[in-house]
């Protein structure tokens, strides 16, 4: 039962009971519009469903596209860590001479829209690299520098005592980072980077434009030969959604255990493309 | 060098577009979301469901997919409409569910005190949630509707692909004519971008400081 209202009294219930009636006809008015209109254009007719019901085209088509799909946002999210730690460490350096730089390729890195930046490696080095590697530098530059910002978040996330009797035990700076601030921030950062890894998935669509063998690429080749459009961008559709439920699901299953476990765990920084669950469940 | 200065009208007509983009899907994202907020919180459970589903749908389908079916598909259906509203259709879809989730959440962090003083007076749901807690929901769900904007300035590129002539596709043109300049050309272009964002942050926080309120 939310804040906003009352357990309610028979004269409420009533009214809430019209409100959920009258809600319920909108949205199924709305609904019922689109499939009539769907229908109306026949796009319900077998001719156009009758790629996803043959198991050769899943074999053939969907799957080993969505192997490319995970493949891409496998690859992107790990190097995305390693970059993110490079990133991070750079921001947090005692040296002005690598702490400036290092926040200034975070703020520009995040402000480009990622396909600027997949073109750019594509038309750059797409001779040499093919369409895999610019995809996948291009996914490794923006979510580094969203993960730096959630890694400096997670180290912040440390209480200070920790590192303080770190060095007064004689432990030098990196030692301090390696041994007490590093382990901490990764497991508090684990939720945030399984959301991470949603966008990711969700961003490697992106491929499709520099003609990567991603899943919409092969969804395309299937409405190219079978003019179906609308009933592929549906099922493809429903592929992503299952599975980037699920992920989400996950990070906010991992985020309860480690919290109950009394850890502390980062929010993720910037909500701009990604569940925000997590946050919504704090507050 | 010269690529950029050559070209600067081509750069500024594209990065018009892409301001027209981000203008307009803002605002109809931002009246969506708000509606959806409003939705996933009220009292009818159909609502609600129908605001979670419509979350859960947007929010976990990539964006170039909604670019496919929207721009692609709608005129399959005989719905005949500009590339560039099509564009802003996908691109109000998207953004809508994550300002639902932020002005949600804004909403979840108002004290409860808050609500309940306001239903100890009488208040209806509607008025507990229009003087009381959207409000204060507002203040708190500005930081994150801020970075979501910066990130629908940033989504508005995808339209490159779907006959949009925006900063991107001019990189994509451009880059493809002077290869010899590449570097150039995408360095002026996302320092484009990087003042675009820079303003939807200051326009933002300005907003922030007007509505701050002594609490």
């Amino acid at each position: 039962m939310s804040v906003l209202y009352d357990a309610p009294g028979p004269k409420t219930r009533r009214r809430h009971a019209i409100w959920a009636v009258l809600g319920g006809l909108v949205v199924a008015a709305v609904l019922g519009l689109v499939v009539w209109k769907l229908d109306q254009e026949g796009q319900f007719s077998g001719a156009y469903w009758a790629p996803f019901r043959n198991w050769g085209v899943w074999q053939n088509t969907l799957l080993p596209g969505l192997r490319f799909t995970v493949q891409a946002a496998a690859l992107a999210i790990a190097l995305a860590i390693v970059f993110g730690i490079l990133l991070c460490t750079a921001r947090l350096s005692d040296h002005a001479l690598v702490r400036i730089p290092g926040g200034i390729l975070i703020e520009v890195f995040r402000a480009c829209p990622l396909l600027l930046v997949i073109l750019f490696f594509y038309l750059a080095f797409g001779k040499e690299l093919g369409t895999l590697w610019p995809l996948v530098l291009g996914l490794m530059v923006y979510n580094g520098a969203v993960l730096a910002e959630t890694f400096r978040a997670g180290i912040n996330a440390v209480p200070r005592g920790e590192v303080e009797a770190g060095y007064s035990i004689g432990l030098s700076k990196s030692h301090v980072t390696r041994s007490i601030l590093l382990p901490q921030a990764i497991r508090a950062m684990l939720p945030a980077i399984i959301s991470q890894c949603v966008v990711a998935l969700k961003d490697t669509s992106l491929g499709f434009i520099i003609s990567y063998e991603e899943l919409v690429r092969r969804g395309k080749g299937i409405y190219e030969s079978y003019y179906n459009i609308i009933p592929t961008a549906l099922v493809l559709a429903a592929m992503f959604i299952v599975i980037n439920y699920t992920l989400s699901r996950l990070a906010t299953y991992v985020d309860g255990r480690l919290r109950r476990r009394g850890q502390r765990t980062v929010e993720p920084t910037d909500v701009g493309d990604r569940p925000v669950e997590a946050a919504a469940a704090q507050g | 060098m010269d690529v950029l200065l050559d070209n600067f009208d081509t750069i500024l007509d594209g990065f018009r577009e892409t301001i027209a983009l981000t203008a307009l899907s803002a605002v109809c994202a931002i009246v969506l979301g708000v509606v959806l907020a409003a939705m996933r919180v009220g009292p009818a459970a159909p609502l609600r469901w129908a605001g979670a589903a419509y979350v859960n749908v947007f929010r976990n389908t990539p964006l170039l997919l909604l670019f496919v079916l929207f721009v692609f598909g709608l005129p399959t259906v005989g719905i005949q409409a500009s590339f560039f509203l099509r564009a802003v259709i996908a691109l109000t879809l998207y953004t809508a569910a994550f300002v639902c989730e932020a002005v949600r959440s804004g909403v979840n962090t108002v004290q409860r005190g808050q609500a309940e003083a306001a239903r100890a007076i009488g208040m209806t749901f509607g008025q507990t949630l229009r003087y009381v807690v959207l409000p204060q929901a507002i203040r708190t769900a500005i930081p994150p509707i801020s970075s979501l904007m910066i990130a629908l300035a940033r989504n508005t590129s995808v339209a490159e692909a779907f006959g949009t002539k925006e900063a991107t596709y001019v990189l994509d043109s451009l880059g493809r004519d002077h290869a010899s300049a590449l570097y150039w050309i995408f360095a002026g272009i996302a320092l484009g971008y990087l003042v675009l964002c820079l303003l939807i942050a200051g326009g933002f926080r300005l907003l922030e400081r007007q509505l701050r309120v002594a609490r």
